[in-house]
Formats: C-alpha cells, sequence, structure tokens
C-alpha cells in the first residue's frame, strides 16, 4: 500500500484485520516519518522498535506517540521537567500497558509543558513544540506534543492527559479530535500526577473513530487506581448521520465574553450545521463556569503543591546541593529541578491551603466546583449537549503570552468548567480562521460537552457533525498538504 | 514573581464574594461508594529495582546528605 500513512488508524486495522496492510511495515512506515520530527515534538522516539519493556511482539494497530507524563518501564520519562531528567520509571502505566496488550508498537514520547502545567507548551524543560500549521505559534498545551505529532503527520494517533483543557486546546490549536473523557474512565495508575481530582487520559486522533476505538482500547475500571470504574458499556464506532431529536445548548455566560472574531464566526457557521443535521439549539444559563479559571487555580495548584511534594532528589530523579546539609540539598534540587511555572503553582497552592487561609480559597472554590457541576446537571435536564469554542484564539506566536500568567490561564476558559464538573468533552476541527493581526489561516475547535458516561452519544453526535463539516485541510507538506 | 502571585490572586479572589455558605465542598466529581478490595497477597518491588533511579543508593537503602549543618 503506497499511501498507508493516509489511512486513518480505524482504517489501517479493518485493512491489517482482512489481510491488505503488513502490521510491520505499517508500523516501520510510521517510525521513519515520526523520524523526521521538526517540531521538537518528541522526546524519545522508539529507534530500534524495540523500546525493551514496552516492545509489542505482534503489531496489530496502529503505532502511538504516548504524552511524557506516562510511565514506561525502563525508557525515559520526564514529565517535562528538569527534575526528572534521565528517570526510567521501573513499572508502565496501566493506559499504556492496555496499547501495548492491544498491539499498539509505541512511536515515542511526547513532549510538554512541565508536569503538564500550560497552555502553550512553552513550559517544557526541553524548548517549545512548535504548531505544524505555523511554526512560529505554540500547538497549545499541555499535550502539545501528542498533538503536534498528529497534526504534523509525525503519528497516526497519541494519548495525552487533561486536567483543565489540555487534550482539547492543543487538539483545537493543532486542527485535530481531542476527547477528555468522564473522569474516572481511565486508570490514572502511572500517570504522572498534577491535580489528581481532575487528571484524565484520553485520546488526541485525526477523526471522531479513531478517537472512540482508542477510547474503546484504553477505558475500564483498574484496581491499581480506586477512582477508575470504567464505562458503563464499551464504546462502539460511531456511523450516526444526523442530529434529529438532538438538544444542543450554548452557554450564554461563557459565550458572551470576549473572544476572537474570526472563532466566533467558525463557531456560529458550526451551529448552523448542527440545525441543518436537524439538532435543536437552545441556550442555558450556566451561572458559576464563568468563575471555573477562579476556582482552578486555587484547587489544581493546591493538589500540586502536595503531589509535588514528592521530588526531593531522595529516590530518584535529579539531585542537586549533595554538599551541603539535607535542607539545602531539598532546596537546591527543587530550585534547580523545577521551571519557573511549576514554582508559581506550587507557592500558589501551598498559599491556598495554609491555615488561615485554607477556608477563603481551597473550601471556596470547592464549593464553586460543587456548583458548576450542579449547573451543568440542571442543564442537562433539558439538553443533550452543551457546546462553546475549545478555545478563545487561534495559535498564538511563541512567547506572545509567557509575561502574563494570567492571560496564559484564560486560554482555558472554555475547557475548565468541564473538568471541574468531571463529565466529557470533545473538540473536533471546525474551519479555520485568520488570526487576529494576520497571517495564514488556522484551525479552530468546537467543544461539545455530555453528561458523565455519556461518551457513546457524545462520540455519536460528534461524528454526524464531523461529516457535515468536512473538515479536509492539513498544514503544509504532511500528507500533500 | 510575587508581582505575578498578586495578579493571579486578584482574579482568583473574585469567587471569595460569592455567596456560598450553604453549598457543601466537592472534592470528588464521580459518586463512588467506598468498598474493601480482596486481601490479596502480591510481589513488592524488589529492592533493586526500587534503588535503581535513586540518585545515590548505598547498601540496600538511599543515602542523604546529613540533616545537620556540619
Amino acid at each position: 500500500m503506497a499511501d498507508m500513512l493516509e489511512l486513518t488508524a480505524v482504517e489501517a486495522h479493518e485493512a491489517m484485520a482482512a489481510g491488505e496492510l503488513d502490521a510491520g511495515e505499517y508500523a516501520e512506515a510510521w517510525s521513519k516519518a515520526a523520524a523526521g520530527d521538526d517540531l521538537n515534538a518528541y522526546l524519545w522516539r522508539n529507534e530500534d522498535g524495540d523500546g525493551g519493556a514496552i516492545a509489542v511482539d505482534r503489531p496489530s494497530i496502529a503505532p502511538i506517540a504516548v504524552k511524557d507524563i506516562f510511565c514506561t518501564e525502563g525508557v525515559p520519562t520526564t514529565a517535562g521537567s528538569r527534575i526528572l531528567d534521565g528517570y526510567r520509571p521501573p513499572y508502565t502505566a496501566t493506559a499504556v500497558q492496555r496499547l501495548i496488550e492491544a498491539g499498539a508498537p509505541i512511536l515515542g514520547k511526547t513532549n510538554m509543558d512541565e508536569f503538564a502545567m500550560g497552555s502553550s507548551n512553552e513550559n517544557s524543560a526541553y524548548g517549545p513544540v512548535l504548531n505544524p500549521w505555523d511554526r512560529t505559534r505554540v500547538p497549545g498545551g499541555s499535550s502539545g506534543g501528542s498533538a503536534a505529532v498528529v497534526g504534523g503527520g509525525l503519528a497516526p494517533w497519541a494519548i495525552g492527559t487533561d486536567t483543565g483543557g489540555s487534550i482539547r486546546q492543543p487538539a483545537a490549536l493543532c486542527g485535530i479530535v481531542g476527547l477528555k473523557p468522564t473522569y474516572g474512565a481511565i486508570s490514572r495508575y502511572g500517570m504522572i500526577a498534577f491535580a489528581s481530582s481532575l487528571d484524565q487520559c484520553g485520546p488526541l486522533t485525526r477523526d471522531v473513530r479513531d478517537a472512540a476505538l482508542l477510547l474503546a482500547i484504553l477505558q475500564g475500571a483498574d484496581p491499581c487506581d480506586s477512582t477508575s470504574v470504567g464505562l458503563r458499556q464499551a464504546p462502539q464506532l460511531p456511523d450516526r448521520e444526523d442530529l434529529k431529536g438532538l438538544r444542543f445548548a450554548v452557554p450564554s455566560d461563557l459565550t458572551e465574553h470576549v473572544f476572537d472574531a474570526g472563532v466566533r464566526q467558525v463557531f456560529e457557521a458550526t451551529l448552523e450545521k448542527i440545525e441543518a443535521l436537524g439538532g435543536e439549539l437552545g441556550e442555558v444559563s450556566l451561572p458559576h463556569a464563568e468563575h471555573g479559571i477562579s476556582a482552578y487555580y486555587v484547587i489544581a495548584p493546591a493538589e500540586a503543591s502536595s503531589n509535588l511534594a514528592r521530588y526531593d532528589g531522595v529516590r530518584y530523579g535529579m539531585r542537586a546541593g549533595a554538599d551541603g546539609d539535607l535542607i539545602q540539598m531539598y532546596e537546591k534540587t527543587r530550585a534547580e529541578g523545577f521551571g519557573a511555572e511549576v514554582k508559581r503553582r506550587i507557592m500558589l497552592g501551598t498559599y491556598a491551603l495554609s491555615s488561615g487561609y485554607y477556608d477563603a480559597y481551597y473550601g471556596q472554590a470547592q464549593k464553586v466546583r460543587t456548583k458548576i457541576a450542579a449547573d451543568f446537571r440542571t442543564a442537562f435536564e433539558e439538553f443533550d449537549f452543551v457546546v462553546t469554542p475549545t478555545s478563545p484564539s487561534v495559535a498564538f506566536g511563541l512567547g506572545e503570552k509567557t509575561a502574563d500568567p494570567l492571560a496564559m490561564y484564560l486560554n482555558d476558559f472554555f475547557t475548565v468548567p468541564m473538568s471541574l464538573a468531571g463529565i466529557p468533552a470533545i473538540s473536533i476541527p471546525a474551519g479555520l480562521s485568520e488570526p487576529e493581526g494576520g497571517g495564514p489561516r488556522l484551525p479552530v475547535g468546537f467543544q461539545i460537552a455530555a453528561p458523565a458516561f455519556a461518551e457513546q452519544g457524545l462520540l455519536d453526535a460528534s461524528y454526524a457533525l464531523e461529516q457535515a463539516i468536512g473538515f479536509d485541510a492539513r498544514p503544509q507538506g504532511v500528507r500533500g498538504g | 514573581m510575587a508581582g505575578e502571585l498578586s495578579g493571579i490572586l486578584e482574579h482568583v479572589d473574585r469567587i471569595a464574594a460569592l455567596d456560598l455558605d450553604d453549598v457543601e465542598p466537592t472534592s470528588h466529581v464521580v459518586e463512588l461508594e467506598n468498598v474493601l478490595r480482596a486481601d490479596v497477597p502480591h510481589e513488592s518491588l524488589p529492592k533493586d529495582v526500587a534503588l535503581a533511579s535513586a540518585p545515590d543508593p548505598v547498601d540496600g537503602a538511599f543515602r542523604v546528605p546529613s540533616p545537620q549543618a556540619e
């Protein structure tokens, strides 16, 4: 097959099952494609096709790129941090183990914002990932490497993690599909923790059917993660063609805020497509959703400040200041090992949890979280889905927002409420738009959120809408683009 | 960094004005019932594997600098 890289993962899977595609040759072709990485998207590539403990004996499904936040036995795992430079975990994350057992060769580990903290990939200790559509722009984050390899033709599909938008936002900025499943759908065992009550693994893929197939492999309860429950039914490949009888809500509390005119235009055109497919549109109020960013930037740093206490230069990872006393060693290791954004969040989180401030910050944020989840539950009594743009803008320039952390945080404005509510949400490419300030047109993502564990309905509706949108643009140089 | 943190806290402070006195805090969003797992014995991580990534393993233990300044 000459154009095997053109196949989606589902098409390749079907061709392999039918004996029309040699799984070894296919995996080899993708290894070669991955070796052409000029986006700084891979931190480690499985060059000899071996990978030791994570090797796949008989490939039977498309090879996959894995965000470097997942532990892989004997294979470097950095979480984008200097503090884990050279770390080779003694075990493999459940999500990755499921991929290996399904016969998916691991192509490599992808670059990311340090400990998944960021929306641009500029917080990686190993340099930023470049956006395949425009190398002067960011791919989004924190799963920027995973989004860039799929968008840039360096992997057929990838997995990432989403805490406040870290799958959906980079998927939107790189013109691909990104799905954050319901909290608990996929095991977090071996996924390096950022904010444990929010972190969730999910697929980054070329289309919705690939996302469904990947979710089917990844999901399931795991005895090693007591918060994992899996989905009630194994996801099926979607084939729905219309949206008749389905009700879509636009949350006016979010969409009345200012965002790029080009993004709004694509968003409104997509709403028209929903109606053309027979879907009903309405408005809904999510009165607390606009406070999502405030609540999130208390809860996530608070949990991170506790989770990241383990990096102390004693059991694994780097050590600095070994010539001083114990406290000096801790301080030097953490001062040299962590980047600025991680330090910022550890300080915010420690402050929010400190005696005298706990109720005002962490306690209040957890109450806002209750209200946001309740707002969604009320909305889903009347509607099947809530829809928003995924990101307020298309991909922004490298360095454009690094001086203002708050401006960077506001990138997650549309994605954080769903994370706080624990509900599934997908971003699908909906069109191209010129960036504010001019330049070549870039992808815009459309976000659809559903009630907890309603992944099948979400995939079915997204598939129907994806067919109607017919997004077939690709970056220059990618598969003939 | 102090200025940046103040800016973030100012934004975060908006939620302080919300009246949420009677609202229960949420620490886990998906409703789960607490259950006890079966008590099945299994192999622990072998000591040499656990020590393999340590910056300064010695005599089957993690060595650290003295807690007391010299």
